[in-house]
């Protein structure tokens, strides 16, 4: 049953992901994304995870997504289409990525990875096991995290802004 | 909870390598960078899904809190990329990367 789950849940991440890559229209792009990001959530559902599952939903489904919407929205690309790349740059990108793709799954099938699931804890994907962890032997960088934040909103405001000082 | 126990491994690991190849061939065939940060985003999260499966098979929660922080650093990079996407659209008109060749000699 699991397996079956596993395999759906895979089929749909990567041909939403190839749907990513070759639609033409940018908003389309987007929302085959979104699917991929909840197929990747259920994954993290069937890995015992369930709290980052929800984490993954709400950030990246819920607002890294808009902000790719409202970006293409303020843009305005429907009208005006992606002028593509060469014939021989776009066969170059592909006959490069499936090489990479090769040699990624050649080195897998040299270090074979035979791992039997540990010690399988039901509660520690859980808020409480993760806060314990988080909050004790990773204090220090969840808090600099924070800093992270202040910096970079800091920013996209003064990158944002229109400066009308100097013309 | 028995859930993992039937998936080998292996298939985890290949899904994460199919994943990140896809968008290494986006970031490599696309030229709207938009679509190229997105494929970047879809590299992030084959990462993400590979440190969640070693976590879930080693038993072991450190990993779920890198992705945790992944996860973090992430929403900061979309926040600023998207910045500097804006300011270059509002200074030449397209995100289109092919008119970004200024460094081109």
């Amino acid at each position: 049953m699991t397996l079956y789950l596993f395999y759906f849940l895979s089929f749909l991440a990567i041909i939403s992901a190839l749907m990513v890559v070759v639609s033409k229209n940018p908003v389309n792009s987007v929302l085959f994304l979104i699917i991929t990001f909840f197929a990747i959530a259920g994954h993290y559902v069937l890995l015992n995870a369930q709290f980052l599952a929800a984490v993954h939903i709400i950030v990246y489904a819920g607002a890294i997504m808009v902000l790719f919407l409202y970006v293409i929205m303020m843009m305005n690309f429907s009208k005006e289409s992606e002028p593509s790349k060469t014939k021989l740059s776009q066969i170059v990108a592909t006959v490069a990525g499936g090489i990479f793709l090769i040699t990624l799954i050649g080195a897998l099938h040299f270090y074979d990875v035979d791992m039997s699931p540990g010690h399988s804890d039901p509660g520690a994907g859980l808020v409480g096991a993760l806060g314990k962890v988080l909050f004790s032997k990773f204090l220090l960088p969840f808090e600099i995290s924070s800093l992270l934040f202040l910096a970079a909103m800091t920013g996209v405001v003064l990158l944002g802004k229109k400066n009308n000082d100097n013309s | 909870m028995q859930t993992i126990h039937n998936i080998p491994m292996n298939m985890y690991l290949l899904l994460s390598t199919v994943l990140f190849s896809i968008g290494v061939f986006g970031v490599l065939l696309r030229r709207n960078a938009i679509i190229i940060f997105m494929c970047v985003e879809l590299m992030l999260n084959a990462v993400n899904l590979l440190f969640v499966a070693f976590s879930a098979y080693l038993g072991d929660t450190q990993g779920q809190v890198f992705v945790f922080f992944i996860m973090a650093v992430a929403a900061a990079e979309v926040a600023v990329g998207l910045a500097i996407l804006t300011m270059i659209h509002r200074n030449t008109g397209s995100v289109d990367i092919e008119t970004l060749n200024k460094l081109k000699h």
